[in-house]
């Protein structure tokens, strides 16, 4: 019997102690007329049936394209070791840290993750992390309007779409007043965001680099949302955060980040990695769990969850949220990740992806009728414009092996001429050089 | 206990990639860049490696430890599970894929997984559809809830609250009011939802009662074709806390007894590890009556017997995740599904019921069992008067053995929460029976003895006040 481990003699012994007969006794309760109407489960499959069954279906999904396709989700290189670790059985299989003598290993690096998130950032603190950054986005709304008391958010048009279309989701029923900034030919309208901001306004949110890649200074938008005691949030890609201008030095209250490109592969949307950081002033407002360190009765240092009064295990219907767990084994994913990289080569990463971009762009636009959609500066990723369909031609470019990138259409009214496409370290010019005569022979 | 950060030596690299081309500050203009580089630690890979292999040697894990905690159900988590869902074909696969066009004949085995993890969770649930989406129990909560709202608010019902018993768990209570609910506590009764209270509770603008089966207790709700009836009357749905899931697996259906809504948490029932907090899987499993409303992209099978993701459901509540749920930790409770199989499933909620209940009998004659009868998967209890429920927590950890779960429910005086799981066996319960008796024993004749504990693990007793006070939640940079 898989996984139990009871003989027949220890089964036999053990319905004595209990006094039944049978195991079904135990289940006297439910009534026969509250039992099962149907179970067609499939018989159990032996383990070696059960790895070529999946290994078939793993065999069905096409994993050897030349990839640029990012739109917030990106294909970085995971050193070997992150997995070596975070795989190991004390941490894959452990709990939430609630015995902390017996989760030190866990605590501790919950609490180097506290630290590193807050140093690349520049925030000054953060939780234990949260499902996804579109739930951290969310989060974060929320924290500004439990702060302010106000319920209008500003959000620009910019942010990915599949967040907002999130935040959409979970604001539904919370009484929010969401208003979204169209955004100026793929980048932020910085000055009708300040002029949409009143005080009534409990936020603004905006993406850096925005969803079209474009990378902006957002000071004055913040500056604007502080004169009207709005908080500033901000969604930022890690990776970039190593050598772009900090939510710190922009002036934000609330920085969120998708942590997928800290050590997580794209594994068909999940488990990923919800960041979420914020000013000291706001501390108690972050939902989720947080580590703090202490000492324990004999002086000696060490961790434990903290401030658990805003949880919902203690405050129920009352709680900051209704977080109960975390994204733990992804947030030590990045902690490992950001360790082996070390700062410069986080940065190495950062510079490698955008140096590839602008061979990829330089060229892209070298062929007739593309052209970059607009004149900001950006990253590892741009968004460009073509003579026909993106769609079609990212279709066209999947039967010749190349993921050419995201057609903006898809989320944005007249953009299906617009493709969205990035490079990581991991792309070669080579690639870049077949991708663009591929793409030639198709325009 | 030196961090990360006290190890970092300026200058050393681990992985480090290959030099850039170009810098940063050759290819952006310096108002746009950080004024100074991130402080993270500056670590040999081995400096890295010998640092967490070290550290989780602090961890107690079911790999290496008997972890009887209470509604977690933590169950072995099969290596083969894992060795799946790393198989590249499933990690690399971006998820915008299949909404490119024709994308989805590149990810049709993504595909089948979710369409496959769906349809086995309908059947063993009595469902009429499933989405992977929910992301934890919580999540599923959250999810649950405002696909109820969605359904009264199609029908025109006017419905403002949510009933929850006093011994849910603490995510009900809040999931409800993230979805703009008022919360009803209804108190307990004989370890049951007490009918003349839930009576009361029931007026016209209730939308849903939300119930854990068996409950928090450990007890299997006898009132419950009962509790059906009435909630139909008044157009109320009811709405299943899958966290107790493994009790019933192949002796009940939710959907089969009346329930309109469950989450399970795939975590705890179906074999996935925890990972120290997550990532869990929270699937949400509903009724005829509300499949309309669930989320979107859905994966939807064709004629031919291929797959494709729908966005064309028109009520839909819209995403709850970013794509389909935390992939990777699905498709591990699929294999474990498929690993048990039709008839695995069921024995292994017998084997966890019969492990809790031999507990239970033999613990009895030195602890306090408030409802001493044929429990489900778990059982709470209490010491005898005077001593504490954390005291005998502590004291496993010092014998290797993780804490039950303490406090919780909290209408039991000084609860301890004994969940064995099925996958422990008679001489792992049989030790720990032996420990506790000795622990009560000990600690009547000499309180002190169990006050201490935990001696020797990596740390003792931590001062959690001071960790509240102080506020020391990262490490300062010098």
């Amino acid at each position: 019997m898989p996984y139990i481990p009871h003989t027949e003699q220890e089964l036999q012994e053990m319905l004595q102690v209990i006094g039944v007969n049978s195991l079904d006794d135990l289940f006297a309760d439910i009534k026969t007329d509250m039992r099962p109407k149907s179970f067609n489960l499939p018989e159990g499959k032996s383990e070696s049936e059960l790895t070529a069954y999946f290994e078939n279906m793993a065999n069905k999904n096409k994993i050897d394209f030349v990839n640029f396709l990012g739109a917030g989700y990106y294909n970085h290189y995971i050193p070997k070791a992150v997995d070596a670790l975070a795989l190991r059985g004390e941490f894959l299989t452990s709990y939430t840290p609630y015995q902390p003598e017996v989760s030190q290993g866990t605590l501790q690096s919950i609490y180097e993750y506290q630290t590193a998130v807050c140093r690349l950032l520049d925030m000054d603190c953060t939780n234990a992390s949260l499902f996804d950054i579109g739930h951290a986005l969310f989060e974060a709304g929320m924290m500004a309007t439990r702060q302010t008391r106000k319920h209008t958010w500003i959000i620009d048009e910019a942010i990915n779409p599949i967040w907002r279309k999130m935040l959409a989701t979970y604001s539904a029923n919370q009484n929010i007043n969401i208003i979204t900034i169209p955004h100026n030919n793929g980048m932020s309208d910085k000055e009708a965001l300040i002029k949409a901001i009143d005080d009534s306004c409990a936020t603004v949110m905006v993406q850096n680099p925005n969803f079209f890649g474009a990378i902006d200074d957002f000071t004055d938008v913040f500056n604007a949302a502080k004169a009207h005691k709005a908080l500033g949030v901000i969604s930022v890609y890690p990776v970039m955060q190593a050598v772009l201008k900090t939510p710190g030095e922009i002036g934000a209250d609330i920085a969120v980040a998708e942590g997928q490109s800290l050590g997580m592969p794209l594994a068909f949307g999940g488990p990923y990695l919800g960041i979420i950081a914020c000013k000291q002033d706001l501390v108690r407002q972050i939902p989720g769990r947080i580590v703090g360190k202490t000492n324990d009765l004999n002086g000696k240092e060490g961790f434990v969850l903290t401030l658990q009064a805003r949880e919902q295990h203690i405050r129920r219907a009352k709680a900051t949220s209704n977080i109960c767990s975390n994204q733990g084994l992804c947030a030590l994913k990045s902690i490992i990740h950001m360790a082996l990289l070390g700062p410069e080569g986080l940065i190495r990463t950062a510079e490698t992806s955008m140096y590839l971009a602008r061979i990829l762009a330089d060229k892209l636009t070298k062929l007739p009728n593309v052209s970059l959609l607009n004149n900001a500066p950006f990253g590892n990723e741009f968004a460009v414009k073509l003579p026909k369909n993106a769609e079609e031609l990212i279709s066209k470019m999947a039967e010749h092996n190349f993921l050419l990138g995201f057609p903006v259409g898809q989320y944005y009214n007249n953009m299906d001429n617009v493709l969205l496409i990035s490079c990581t370290e991991k792309n070669t010019e080579e690639q870049i050089n077949n991708l663009v005569s591929t793409l030639g022979g198709l325009l | 206990m030196k961090t990360l950060f006290d190890k970092s030596v300026k200058g050393r690299v681990g992985v480090i990639p290959a030099m850039p081309q170009k810098r940063a500050e050759e290819m952006l203009p310096q108002n746009l860049l950080r004024s100074k580089k991130p402080n993270l630690p500056e670590l040999s890979e081995l400096d890295v490696i010998r640092h967490f292999t070290q550290n989780s040697h602090k961890n107690f894990s079911v790999d290496g430890n008997f972890y009887p905690l209470g509604s977690c159900t933590m169950k072995y988590n099969a290596k083969v599970l894992e060795h799946i869902a790393s198989l590249p074909g499933f990690t690399q696969v971006h998820p915008f894929i299949p909404q490119i066009k024709g994308g989805e004949k590149y990810t049709q085995g993504a595909l089948q997984a979710v369409y496959e993890t769906e349809q086995l969770l309908c059947e063993i649930n009595g469902m009429k559809a499933f989405t992977t989406q929910p992301m934890s129990g919580a999540n599923g909560e959250f999810t649950g809830v405002m696909l109820i709202a969605a359904y009264h608010k199609d029908k025109g019902n006017k419905k403002t609250k949510i009933v929850v018993p006093d011994s849910s768990h603490g995510t009900n209570p809040a999931s409800a009011m993230m979805a703009g609910y008022e919360v009803i506590n209804i108190e307990s009764k004989d370890g049951m939802v007490d009918p003349d209270a839930l009576e009361a509770a029931l007026t016209d603008d209730v939308a849903a009662l939300m119930m854990t089966c068996p409950n928090t207790l450990g007890l299997f709700e006898k009132h419950l074709p009962k509790i059906v009836e009435k909630l139909r009357k008044i157009d109320a749905l009811l709405y299943y806390d899958g966290a107790n899931l493994n009790a019933i697996m192949g002796k009940m259906r939710v959907g089969d007894v009346g329930f309109d809504v469950v989450h399970l948490n795939l975590h705890k029932t179906m074999g996935t590890p925890h990972g120290g907090g997550g990532p869990g899987s929270g699937c949400v499993g509903v009724s005829e009556r509300l499949e309309p409303y669930l989320p979107v992209g859905r994966v939807v099978k064709n004629t031919d017997g291929t797959f494709k993701l729908s966005f064309d459901f028109p009520k839909s509540i819209g995403y709850i995740a970013p794509f389909l749920g935390n992939f990777s930790v699905f498709l591990k409770a699929l294999a474990y599904i498929n690993r048990l199989g039709k008839e695995g499933i069921p024995r292994a909620a017998e084997y966890a019921v019969l492990n809790a209940n031999y507990m239970r009998k033999k613990m009895e004659k030195f602890l306090i069992v408030p409802y001493n009868r044929v429990c489900m998967h778990e059982f709470v209890s209490s010491p005898p008067e005077g001593m504490k429920a954390l005291d005998l927590a502590k004291a496993l950890l010092e014998h290797g053995i993780h804490a039950p779960t303490i406090y919780f429910p909290l209408i039991v005086h000084e609860c301890l929460m004994f969940e064995p799981t099925e996958t422990e066996s008679k001489e792992t319960l049989d030790h720990l029976v032996a420990l506790m008796e000795e622990f009560v024993a000990e600690g009547s004749k000499n309180p002190a003895y169990l006050h201490d504990m935990p001696l020797s693990t990596p740390v003792r007793r931590l001062d959690e006040t001071q960790a509240a006070r102080k506020m020391i939640l990262k490490q300062e940079e010098n």
